[in-house]
């Protein structure tokens, strides 16, 4: 399945671009969006321990299925207020 | 039913009108949270900073944490505005109002909603230093 995950702030700048599309298994998890992230953006690996990664308005533990379709997102750690 | 309002905003924030939004007989406490931009951090000089959100998802969360609010304490209305975009020194960047029929949930209650969105909720903002370099603020993850 493809999957595009938007980015945000920092994690954006370095990727290039606000949305990378990924090519998934069927049954892919939040741990999987963050191994083929990497791969197609190796220049996130500054980030990868401290991003998130949310699946629609949820934040997504490593394990969390991602369902076709799904609304993901990538972020580091926030700062607003 | 308490009243909620989150919003996100490009426009100078109302803290007034936001205050006088929450007022209600049923209430007898009334408190307001405002984040201005500060001058210096760390002894570091700021001149801007540029505010950015994942914006379906910030009003999502901003509005879980003020339901949250409500059944943790009796909130009469809460209402919560961020401001995006580039703000000036002293520019209010977020307002959290909030009342109650008693000050000590007031005040309890602005204080878990501010820190809550700071913790939670996706915005993030950018330093615009003194020396004319910006840099991302990302808590605990590595700088540049």
């Amino acid at each position: 399945m493809r999957i595009a995950v938007r980015l945000f702030a920092r994690a954006r700048d370095l990727a290039g671009g606000p949305v990378i599309e990924l090519e998934l298994p069927e049954g892919a998890t939040v741990a999987d969006v963050r191994t083929a992230l990497l791969h197609a953006r190796p220049q996130l690996q500054p980030l990868a321990a401290s991003l998130h990664v949310a699946i629609g308005s949820d934040y997504a533990a490593d394990d969390a299925a991602v369902p076709p379709g799904a609304d993901v997102a990538c972020f580091p750690p926030v700062s607003g207020g | 039913m308490p009243q909620i309002a989150v919003t996100l905003t490009d426009d100078a924030i109302d803290f007034a009108a936001l205050t006088e939004s929450v007022r209600s007989p049923l209430a007898g406490a009334v408190v307001l949270f405002l984040g201005t931009v500060r001058e210096m951090t760390d002894g570091r000089r700021t001149v801007a900073l540029d505010y950015e959100a994942y914006p379906d998802m910030a009003r999502d969360r901003m509005q879980a944490l003020a339901d949250d609010a409500c059944v943790r304490w009796p909130v009469v209305a809460a209402a919560i505005v961020h401001r995006l975009g580039r703000m000036e020194l002293g520019d209010i960047s977020v307002a959290v109002a909030v009342s109650c029929p008693h000050r000590k949930d007031a005040f309890e209650a602005g204080r878990f909603l501010i820190d809550q969105l700071k913790a939670e909720v996706p915005i993030w903002k950018q330093e615009n230093w003194a020396d004319g370099s910006k840099e991302w603020v990302h808590p605990g993850a590595p700088t540049a």
